[in-house]
Order: structure tokens, then sequence, then C-alpha cells
């Protein structure tokens, strides 16, 4: 069971990866990179009952909070260029690809 | 059985992104590579029972990283400056090759991964994980010797860390472009 959902996880961490190599976008590879924080997280979760350790529980938990404000940042980054914009005047686009 | 699969697919995925960062010229595409990297060999270390350096790898390099990189090329110019490949790679290749032989041929002098016999199972390790427990009350070892045995220690890297991390916070936030500025000084004029 938790054998076959771990390789479940892999072959989407693959997907996710490939999606990253290639994406023609900069919006595929943000999402390619999220996607692959979440299924480390559940690979670490997976990993964690398949071991019998419940505190990567707590890391899986961590590398979830990381990836959240990661991507968060990212975005931002990319949409207004710089960190102290305050959202309302959406006005240079950095240009990334 | 299956977390030596997941050990080989995790590092596979690595070699994967490691080459792929070194072929590829987009910029951002390469730090968003960074990140899975990080993320990667943050499952590994996982894997690999080391659940502390994992916690820093993901918090340093996928989170703090990816972002301080993002926002140098948010600062800088020209990001995907096409560079000539004529440059002849045979010379670095040879000392890259002999370097890593050297260093191949180094371990076979060192002990076997996991020997009980080694010195580093036998010397010092023994004291902490007989002790540590009973000790500090933490239950793993290493985080008990980072943050209780070696408690100074940590404190002096952890300050270090958060001068350069006032450093880079005022290296980031100095250089605000001229709209912002501008704005900033409207509202200043308003207040």
């Amino acid at each position: 069971m938790l054998t076959a959902v771990s390789l479940a996880i892999l072959i989407t961490m693959g997907l996710a990866l490939a999606r990253a190599l290639m994406g023609p976008t900069v919006y595929d590879r943000i999402a390619a990179i999220n996607m692959f924080g979440t299924k480390t997280v559940l690979l670490i979760a997976v990993f964690a009952f398949l071991s019998g350790r419940m505190d990567l529980l707590d890391i899986a938990l961590v590398y979830a909070l990381i990836n959240f404000i990661g991507v968060v940042a990212v975005l931002k980054l990319v949409i207004y260029g710089d960190f102290h914009s305050s959202g309302k005047d959406n006005t240079k686009p950095v240009k990334v690809d | 059985m299956i977390d030596v699969f997941i050990n080989i697919t995790l590092l596979a995925f690595l070699a994967i992104t490691a080459v792929a960062i070194v072929r590829m010229t987009n910029l951002f595409a390469i730090i968003m590579l960074f990140g899975i990297f990080s993320f990667l060999s943050a499952g590994l270390f996982v894997v690999m029972d080391a659940a502390d350096v994992a916690f820093t790898e993901a918090a340093v390099g996928a989170g703090i990283s990816t972002v301080l990189m993002l926002a140098t090329i948010a600062l800088t110019k020209d990001q995907n400056e096409k560079q000539s490949a004529s440059h002849r790679p045979w010379l670095p290749l040879a000392v890259v090759i002999m370097t890593g032989a050297a260093l191949v041929y180094g371990t076979l002098d060192i002990p076997v991964f996991g020997d009980p016999d080694a010195p580093a199972q036998t010397h010092v390790a023994p004291y902490y994980l007989e002790r540590a427990v009973p000790e500090t009350g933490v239950p793993n070892v290493v985080t008990s010797v980072l943050a209780s045995y070696r408690g100074f220690d940590t404190l002096g890297e952890v300050v270090v860390v958060f001068t350069a991390g006032i450093a880079v916070l005022l290296l980031i936030g100095g250089r605000r472009p001229k709209s912002s500025r501008k704005k900033k000084e409207r509202e200043g004029n308003d207040a």
C-alpha cells in the first residue's frame, strides 16, 4: 500500500520535473516547482509512515510552509519586480522569458 | 527495499536536474531548477536519517536562496546573455577527472559506510548516544549535540547568519527603483 503510494509520488515528481525542464512559460515552471515541493512533502510524510518515525511529519509541515512562502515570493517578484510593492499598482512586470 | 528505490530515484532526479542546470541558458528556469534541486537533496537527507540537515537545506536552499537569486535577477539587467561556446573544455575536463579520480582513490582507505568498527563509531559517538537523552532530554541525538552540547557554537552561527541576512536586506532594500522612491517621497510629503 505505502509502496504503491510512494511509487505514484515518485512518478508524479518525475512528471513535474519534466514540466520544469520543458515548460515554455514562466508560470509552467512555477507551477512545476510548487508541485514538486508538494510532492516532496507527501513523500516525506509517506516515508515517515514507511519507516515508523513520526517526527518526520513535522519536517513535512515545515516544507509545506516553506514551499508556500517561496512560491508567493516568486510570484510577487515575477509580477511586480520587487518585494515592496503594495500590490495596488500593477506597473512593471519583469521580463523573465 | 522501497527506501532503496526511493534513494535511487531521488538521486537520478538530482542528476537530471544538475545536468539540466548546467545546459540551460534561461536564468529564471535555472533558479526554478535550483529550487527543485534543493527539495530533492532535502528529501534525500530525510531518507538518509539526517532530518536537521534536511530542515536547513529546505529552508535555505529551496526557500531563501531561490528568492534571493530571483531578487538579484530583478535588480540586474541583461538576464539572458548568450555566451559563445568557443572555449575548449578539454583541460578543465582533464583536471576535474583527475581530481575526481584522486578523491575516489582517497575514499578507498576510509571505513565502509556504516562500519561499526569505524573510528567515528567507536570514539565519541557512544558517549553522545548513551548520555544525550538523559543529559539533555532531546530525543534526536544530532539535535542535542547541535543545540545543547555545542549550543554556544550554534549561537555563534546563528549570529553570523543573522548578520548576513541584515546585510542582504540592506543591500536589496537600499536600491529601490526610482518610481517607488518617488512614490515614497510623495507619501512622505502627504504625511
